[in-house]
């Protein structure tokens, strides 16, 4: 028993999707809790902090967080964790790219305090009161943990080895990574365990795909009934799969929904809302520029559309600050 | 108003007619502010969204793409692009709040010195009223020196290109 290698889940800032992902490797966690012993799984089992730290210096075989960082609490976790592994994985789009939360660079931190604390309609805080680091009621001081005022991927926090991509990763990929530790079958240090190449190389669909793509414009899901079995990009609907790497098994695509973009930009691709827009600009139909602000307007919120899992690591990281 | 601040502003100029139209104001003494950081590329079509968000990540106030005239370009429609790219690109700065001013496309051929002055001299003027910018950095980063970005490898390699063009060419110059 004393061999086992160990596994550690934790979460930062995510939806618990992730946790899903793993929920639903079903029967295959049982080979898992087989193989390894899972010592901190915070949303599972009853583990606490402390115990984590009484640990000896890369006593944890292999370390999965998912979500992305954006409270003190997140660092201190993650460079806890990161001491006590030998290896540690970014689990999902969030720890790998910021993910959707990380759109949350594109507002201030005020705003999005206001927002979620005041001014949402289904709340009421007549005397808007907001999370403080520091709150003092008679003589006891209570303590939250301090807010960043931005958000970042696990990468920008501590080193990580690997990345499983995917919001949330498909459970086959979990499993591959966590085999693929058991096994003792690991790739080189950095990388992302799925394809290398963009989505369009798997999907059941390119045959579809016309020999010169052109789209007069832009249009959303539920502005029309597309046809399940022709390449979405010739139908005129935003999909991502020519800028995201592949390795998810084309999911989306099979349950007839264009690809968003989850898994990340491809090797060689430093940012890929850039590289988004690049793609969506060669497709558009005309080179007058009257008509082509025109197509543009028929994506509403190009920004997010095109950074929706990656802005914390893309190249600008959210909105600019002015120099007081 | 700060008045006393000079702008940065990377010029991607084309190889065939802008960086040639530049060359012609300077051959002919032509004064334009020196806010502009020039770029050679090959093409205003070669300017990837990543080029100009990578400028103003590092500090340009302002980007200036610079191609030849719809239908003069050099392949056939790089400049075709370049301008589907400039209307996407530009769509996306609100989100980032950055002024949309702080990004032009214009035409310039290899003859119109005059404007290319007169478009680098309004560029710098309306950045100079804008102010300046300042990207979100990343203080807690700590590793990721070995994840030196293709995009940055690209521009250096445009930039060290460029240099060793010049120096050539001051060379064949000289021994004339």
């Amino acid at each position: 028993m004393a061999h086992k290698p160990k596994i550690a889940l934790y979460w930062c800032s995510s939806c618990g999707g992730c946790e899903e992902s793993v929920v639903d490797l079903a029967e295959d966690i049982l080979a898992v809790a087989e193989a390894a012993e899972i010592v901190f799984w915070p949303v599972a089992l009853d583990a606490k902090y402390d115990d984590v730290a009484r640990l000896d210096d890369g006593a944890i075989t292999a370390t999965l967080i998912n979500g992305a960082i954006r409270l003190d609490e997140h660092v201190s976790m993650a460079r806890l964790l990161r001491k006590k592994s030998r290896l540690l994985f970014a689990h999902g789009s969030c720890a790998h790219l910021g993910g959707v939360v990380g759109l949350g660079n594109f507002f201030t931190n005020e705003e999005i305090l206001n927002r979620v604390y005041c001014d949402v309609p289904t709340v009421n805080n007549p005397d808007r009161v907001l999370p403080r680091p520091e709150t003092r009621q008679g003589t006891t001081v209570l303590k939250l943990t301090g807010l960043h005022d931005m958000v970042r991927s696990l990468h920008q926090v501590v080193d990580v080895d690997y990345t499983i991509p995917g919001c949330p990763p498909p459970p086959a990929l979990v499993k591959e990574a966590v085999m693929m530790v058991l096994e003792d079958r690991l790739p080189p240090k950095g990388s992302i365990v799925a394809d290398t190449r963009a989505l369009c190389y798997t999907c059941p669909r390119k045959e579809t795909r016309p020999e010169m793509l052109e789209v007069p414009s832009f249009k959303r899901v539920y502005e029309i009934e597309w046809d399940p079995e022709q390449c979405f990009l010739n139908q005129g609907v935003v999909c991502m799969g020519p800028v995201t790497r592949g390795g998810c098994m084309a999911q989306c695509i099979q349950a007839n929904m264009p690809c968003r973009g989850c898994f990340g930009p491809v090797d060689n691709v430093r940012d890929q809302g850039a590289k988004s827009a690049s793609l969506l600009a060669s497709l558009m139909e005309s080179t007058d520029e009257e008509q082509l602000k025109k197509i543009v307007e028929t994506i509403p919120d190009p920004g997010g559309l095109f950074y929706r899992y990656s802005l914390a690591s893309s190249i600008m990281k959210g909105r600019v600050r002015r120099r007081p | 108003m700060t008045n006393d601040f000079e702008p940065i502003i990377v010029g991607f100029l084309c190889n065939w007619c802008s960086y040639e139209g530049a060359d012609a104001a300077g051959r002919a003494r032509q004064c334009y502010p020196s806010n502009l950081r020039v770029i050679r590329v090959m093409c205003s079509g070669r300017v990837d969204p990543q080029f100009v968000f990578q400028a103003f990540k590092q500090g340009a106030d302002g980007v200036l793409i610079l191609g030849c005239h719809p239908g003069d370009c050099h392949y056939k429609d790089g400049n075709r692009q370049a301008l589907k790219r400039y209307t996407l690109i530009k769509s996306m700065l609100d989100a980032f709040g950055i002024e949309q001013d702080r990004l032009r496309l214009d035409w310039i051929s290899a003859a119109e010195q005059e404007k290319f002055v007169q478009v680098v001299s309004e560029m710098t003027e309306r950045v100079r009223q804008l102010g300046p910018l300042m990207p979100r950095a990343n203080p807690l980063k700590k590793l990721d020196s070995n994840r030196s970005t293709r995009i940055e490898n690209d521009m250096r390699f445009l930039q060290r290109k460029h240099k060793k063009i010049s120096t050539k060419a001051r060379k064949i110059e000289s021994t004339k």
